[in-house]
């Protein structure tokens, strides 16, 4: 792969990961998971109930394929590169949740997301240089 | 709407589960090298799906209420969790840059939370 294929296959993960968690978020609001956990038919009902929600499966199939689609571009390309791609899910996932959910958007929520971006970034350097 | 404490810590519990599961898997994958058969007969690779199963079942619960804009940046923590690890059982190097990367992240996290509502 070249270096233009296996980044463009982390930003393809990057969006991928971020549909995914939109749809683990409408899966683990509608899952009925509100048995009590400590009974045996309780933790059963809620354990099927998740495994058999369309929208769980759909977001973590989505998550599988993106951790395979990584998994390939990681083989190919160095950390310092693909770790600050990654972090960008950060910014899909405030962008789609303020989109679709309708969430508060304020200065310090856009400031923290853009301080994880900039510190997962820092991290994939970690082993450039000392 | 509002993101209850409750959920902000499955998601805590969430990452910390789930780095633990990394850690299994890292440490059976070098297995792999002698076989693939090894993808099977392996505890530690079964204990690291494990783990990662039941880190996804806290994050969903702890997703079940609150903003995932919120939620989801505290999965950030898991790189925090992972450096940890692997300093203590890998005894891979701990750089400059893996310290400013875990100190901005956290300061990440602490934003978010001030901007929770």
């Amino acid at each position: 792969m070249s270096r233009r294929q296996s980044i463009g296959l982390v930003f393809a993960c990057t969006l991928i990961g971020a549909v995914g968690q939109i749809f683990i978020k409408l899966g683990a609001k509608d899952a009925d998971s509100s048995m009590p956990w400590a009974t045996v038919d309780g933790a059963w009902h809620n354990l099927y109930a998740m495994a058999t929600n369309f929208n769980l499966i759909v977001g973590y199939s989505l998550y599988a394929l993106m951790t395979v689609l990584f998994i390939f571009a990681l083989r190919d390309e160095e950390l310092s590169v693909v770790y600050p791609i990654i972090s960008l899910s950060y910014v899909w996932v405030a962008g789609l949740s303020v989109w679709i959910f309708s969430e508060s958007v304020n200065l310090a929520k856009m400031a923290g997301i853009l301080i994880i971006v900039l510190g997962v970034a820092v991290l994939g350097r970690s082993g450039v240089g000392k | 709407m509002n993101t209850p404490v409750r959920s902000m810590l499955l998601v805590f519990a969430a990452s910390f589960l789930g780095s633990f599961g990394a850690l299994f898997l890292k440490a059976g994958a070098g297995k792999l090298h002698h076989g693939l058969r090894y993808l099977i007969f392996n505890p530690k690779l079964a204990l690291g799906v494990v783990l990662f199963m039941a880190s996804s079942l806290l994050y969903v619960l702890g997703l079940k209420q609150g903003e995932l804009s919120v939620l989801y940046p505290l999965v950030s923590l898991s790189y925090i969790w992972a450096l940890l690890w692997s300093r203590l059982f890998l005894k891979e190097p701990f750089t400059r840059n893996k310290f400013y990367g875990l100190a901005l992240i956290l300061a990440g996290i602490v934003f978010i939370g001030i901007g929770k509502q």
